[in-house]
């Protein structure tokens, strides 16, 4: 192939897509790990369905993973420059995300009648139409893929686990990159089984070679785009997930306080607790729970006898938690709660993203029982917001709900390492053994928050629950007591208000417009608004992390502005709880409640028509 | 090699000091005021440090205990107190952790969580305080509660076949189950004593007299004038006797257990079973729990198996990872894998 041919892209956005059991997961996480080593900006985002393994061949089964490459990176991308589609039905299912004149590559040994029959195909699906409207590129995959597998004597079957490999040589070809990563990955992982990786590596190889000898392929090559306004430092690719698991990790070493995990397995949350179940090494105590209300009552133990304790969840797990989350903030004791939301109510859509747990994690317990809200807003950032949440818990002996979502969870993003000694300080508020002056309810004036006496400790013995105490610890039913020891609560939640920083406002100084968002839409929201900018737009941007408490100056931000939108996967949570405390402020709404994270293209399509109404 | 991760007293402890200057808000009568007393004398002689000692309860009238005992304690929310108090030991071995329940809390709306953590055998010491009722509602059948019975949520008798707390601990592969009267605060204490140096999870189930809602429920057994005719008190490596003079036993007939009289029949104290407390098998165990109506109701320790417990098991992990594992500290961790500079 000669220069000429390469075409320059400042971005590029890849979707694989198969059966659940095609390897596209892998395909995807492969092509991001290497396009990171290679120096491009990455985010990705699974987009896989509830079924472990659906029936073969059809729609309900597809499984997608994009990836989005290239120079500065905020979100996974709308629609991709190039789609693979190992079968029919993802052909199908997937052909709406690709962009018009998208390279479309198919494994056309699939196509049989049956098949194309189950993903619901009554005629050729290559129509002169989409044959015009896209590249698409029929590879023999299959057949190529068993093949290499005969030479190599390994049967159909096994050769087929391989397939994934094919369409991903074809991909690293069009985007000019090498096949030395994944090898390096294929010879790391199969350390132990030499045949899987002389099998993976020829097929690879293959995949690679066949596109070079494709004409149309010659034209479609594209250089992506490196990074190059990354801060310096070390760099490594991180899920959402696993970036919440190490912020609580780091935050444990940082406090001095083992780490305690009580959770049950539920989607898209359980990576957090299989993340930290392999780290018995660095003190993590994590504990598989019989139910979901056991996983945070086990929590709320391990935190009264001194743990950093954490549950994580999701939606209904939130639910089932409820009435332990009530305990919690009765007795005060320090507990994080990471909720990976997804589509609701009920099972709702398990393996999509969604933010519709904000008024569950704001107001979903009996009584008046406030506790502190934060939400990450990127992959990596969980891991600082897991950090942050941890902090706060441990700092004001408060529980905190750490809202992340499975589109943030499950995506992966570029995570400049940070160095821990330049992670805050955390400082738990522990009692002094032995001090006569010990109540369990006395409050410091700064924080307004109790001291934590761990049992164990000599001298301070108590009783907590979840009967109302007065504040040297005894029951109490007097009314004033109650009434006293329910501002104060409120009061310790308000107070943390006093250590975070003030909001910020991005975009044009005097814009028309502000656009509003909280937790995992920053990706989209950033980037609509920047092009928006960029296009002579004037339009102002601030994203929420603290949720409750808000930042103190959120009213100062929000009067600023004459059109309020306030943009989340949902049907206005945050805008009605915005509206509750800023009534004088004037806000209209941009909702989405499809189980997918928001495109660029459709919020400024919705923020132009604001502009000019 | 069994480890002991609850650290001795440096001094002797009397029932005084586990005393808490909180009024006792039970019924006068109740059968409560005596497991308080029984548990009271038990904490001096497990010899382990006072501030070690922490109690979990749920909700009811059983679960206001940790207000009255001078340690550490969490009065919980309903069904839980198993829950919040495997996350207290997970947390720190280092603590004698107790929980009190009763019948509903622990069988009912705890039911769940009660079997896992025997299942788990995570060294905690479970006390049921079962009187059959729910007391502190004001009288609802539980789910021990005898089948037939007239409550006020059963005013036509319950249709509901109620448990055996001695057969969920069995069938959850317990390793440790005994069984006492509120009356009889010795065997209470003794009870106790020996589930606390147990190994693992141990269930000591206390038949409770509730005094508002439930009065004589036990009666049947307890009343002194036929208490040794209808209980048993097993003692390990003892012939199984019973009866005012010892002169009735159990015998095994090769299907059931069945009761005879020493003396009649050729009957000598060679055909009495001898109640082996260690047997890891639950079927003779499970017999005997099982036993009222004919045969009389076990009392005393009726399984006391060593098995490993979840508690040793666990640290054994975090030791050898702690001392082997890969990354010594976040840093390691953070740099791991693939990694590359900008």
């Amino acid at each position: 192939m000669s220069e000429n041919q390469i075409v320059n892209k400042e971005d590029l956005v890849v979707r694989f897509a198969g059966d659940s059991g095609d390897g596209m997961q892998l395909s995807g996480t492969l092509f991001s790990d290497a396009s990171a080593l290679t120096g491009n900006d990455i985010a990705t985002f699974p987009d896989y369905p509830a079924e472990i393994r659906a029936p073969h061949n059809t729609i309900a089964g597809v499984s997608g993973y994009q990836v989005h490459v290239g120079n500065h990176i905020y979100s996974s991308g709308d629609k991709c420059d190039i789609l693979v589609a190992m079968n029919p039905a993802a052909f199908k299912s997937q052909l709406k995300w690709a962009k018009k004149g998208a390279t479309v590559i198919v494994d056309i040994d699939t196509f049989t009648e049956e098949a194309m029959e189950k993903a619901g195909y009554t005629e050729n699906p290559f129509t002169d139409e989409l044959e015009r409207a896209y590249t698409i590129i029929k590879a023999p995959i299959t057949s190529f893929t068993e093949r290499i597998g005969e030479s190599q004597g390994v049967d159909k079957k096994t050769a087929d686990k391989s397939r994934n490999m094919f369409a991903l040589g074809i991909i690293f070809y069009s985007t000019h990159k090498t096949l030395d990563q994944t090898f390096a990955y294929l010879e790391r992982k199969f350390a132990k089984k030499p045949a899987v990786i002389t099998l993976n590596k020829a097929v690879l190889t293959e995949g690679y070679e066949y596109a070079d000898k494709l004409e149309v392929m010659h034209s479609h090559i594209f250089e992506i785009a490196k990074a190059d306004k990354m801060e310096h430092g070390r760099y490594r690719n991180i899920t959402g997930n696993v970036a919440t698991a190490w912020g609580l990790l780091a935050a444990s070493e940082k406090s001095g306080r083992r780490l305690f995990l009580g959770s049950y397995p539920i989607t898209p949350a359980t990576d957090v607790m299989v993340e930290l179940a392999k780290h018995k090494s660095l003190g993590a105590r994590v504990f598989q729970a019989e139910d979901e209300i056991a996983g945070v009552c086990s929590a709320i133990g391990a935190s009264y006898a001194g743990a950093l304790a954490c549950t994580s969840t999701s939606g209904p797990g939130l639910s089932l938690k409820s009435e332990a989350l009530g305990l919690a903030v009765m007795t005060e004791l320090p507990l994080v709660v990471v909720d990976v939301q997804r589509g609701g109510p009920s099972t709702g859509l398990p393996t999509k993203t969604e933010q519709s747990d904000l008024g569950q994690a704001l107001y979903g317990r009996n009584g008046e029982a406030p506790l502190v809200v934060v939400a990450a807003s990127s992959s990596a950032n969980c891991f600082y917001w897991a950090f942050n949440a941890a902090k706060i818990a441990l700092e004001h002996m408060t529980p905190v709900i750490l809202l992340t979502d499975g589109y943030l969870g499950n995506g992966s993003q570029l995570f400049k390492i940070p160095s821990m000694k330049d992670m805050p300080e955390i400082k738990p508020r522990l009692a002094k053994e032995n001090d006569p002056n010990y109540r369990p309810f006395r409050r410091d004036e700064e924080k307004f928050a109790r001291e934590w006496a761990l049992p164990g400790m000599a001298g301070l013995s108590h009783r907590v629950g979840g009967l109302e105490k007065c504040p040297d610890g005894p029951l109490s039913t007097d009314p004033e007591n109650h009434a006293l020891m329910t501002k104060n609560r409120q009061e310790k939640v308000n107070r943390v208000a006093n250590y975070i920083p003030d909001q910020e406002v991005t975009g044009a100084k005097d814009a028309d417009l502000l656009v509003v968002g909280w937790g995992g839409t920053a990706g989209a929201l950033t980037l609509a608004v920047e092009e928006m900018n960029n296009e002579g737009k004037k339009v102002a941007y601030t994203h929420f992390n603290y949720i409750c408490p808000l930042p103190k100056n959120t009213g100062d931000i929000l009067r600023k502005y004459k059109k309020i939108v306030v943009c989340e996967l949902n049907n206005g949570q945050f805008a009605g709880y915005l509206r509750t405390q800023f009534p004088e402020c004037p806000m209209t709404q941009y909702n989405k409640v499809m189980g997918l994270p928001f495109e660029v293209g459709e919020l400024k399509e919705h923020f132009n028509k604001l502009l000019n109404a | 090699m069994e480890k002991h991760f609850v650290p001795k007293a440096d001094r002797e402890y009397t029932k005084a000091d586990f005393q808490s200057d909180q009024m006792v808000k039970w019924c006068p009568g109740c059968g409560d005021h005596a497991i308080l007393a029984a548990l009271l004398a038990t904490f001096p002689k497990t010899g382990y440090k006072k501030e070690n000692v922490c109690m979990v309860s749920g909700i009811g009238c059983s679960s206001r205990i940790p207000y009255y005992v001078d340690t550490y304690g969490f009065h919980s929310i309903h069904g839980r107190a198993c829950a919040i108090a495997t996350g207290v030991k997970l947390a720190n071995p280092e603590l004698s952790v107790w929980v009190n329940m009763g019948d509903g809390d622990s069988m009912a709306i705890g039911g769940n969580h009660l079997i896992h953590a025997v299942r788990r055998n995570q060294d905690l010491n479970i006390t049921i305080f079962n009187n059959e009722i729910y007391g502190l509602t004001k009288g609802q059948y539980s789910p021990t509660t005898k089948f037939g019975q007239v409550t006020k949520t059963s005013p036509y008798g319950t249709i509901d076949y109620p448990f055996n707390p001695g057969e969920l601990v069995m069938g959850a592969q317990g390793t440790f189950f005994a069984r006492t009267l509120d009356c009889v605060p010795q065997l209470s204490t003794e009870c106790m004593t020996r589930a606390a140096k147990h190994d693992g999870c141990s269930v000591v189930e206390v038949l409770q007299n509730c005094v508002i809602f439930n009065d004589k429920t036990h009666a049947a057994i307890t009343d002194r004038a036929v208490r040794d005719d209808r209980t048993i008190v097993l003692e390990h490596g003892k012939p199984m006797l019973f009866g005012k003079n010892k002169e009735k036993g159990l015998r095994f007939n090769g299907r059931q257990l069945e009761v005879v009289t020493l003396g009649e029949n050729g009957i000598t104290l060679d055909d009495i079973m001898v109640h082996d407390e260690t047997t890891e098998d639950t079927g003779i165990h499970m017999m005997l729990a099982h036993m009222g109506g004919d045969l009389p109701v076990a009392l005393g320790v009726i399984r006391n198996v060593k098995k490993v417990s979840y508690t040793q098991l666990y640290e054994e992990q975090m030791d050898e990872q702690m001392a082997n594992g890969k990354y010594k500290c976040m840093d390691d961790l953070l740099n791991s894998g693939d990694t590359w500079e900008v």
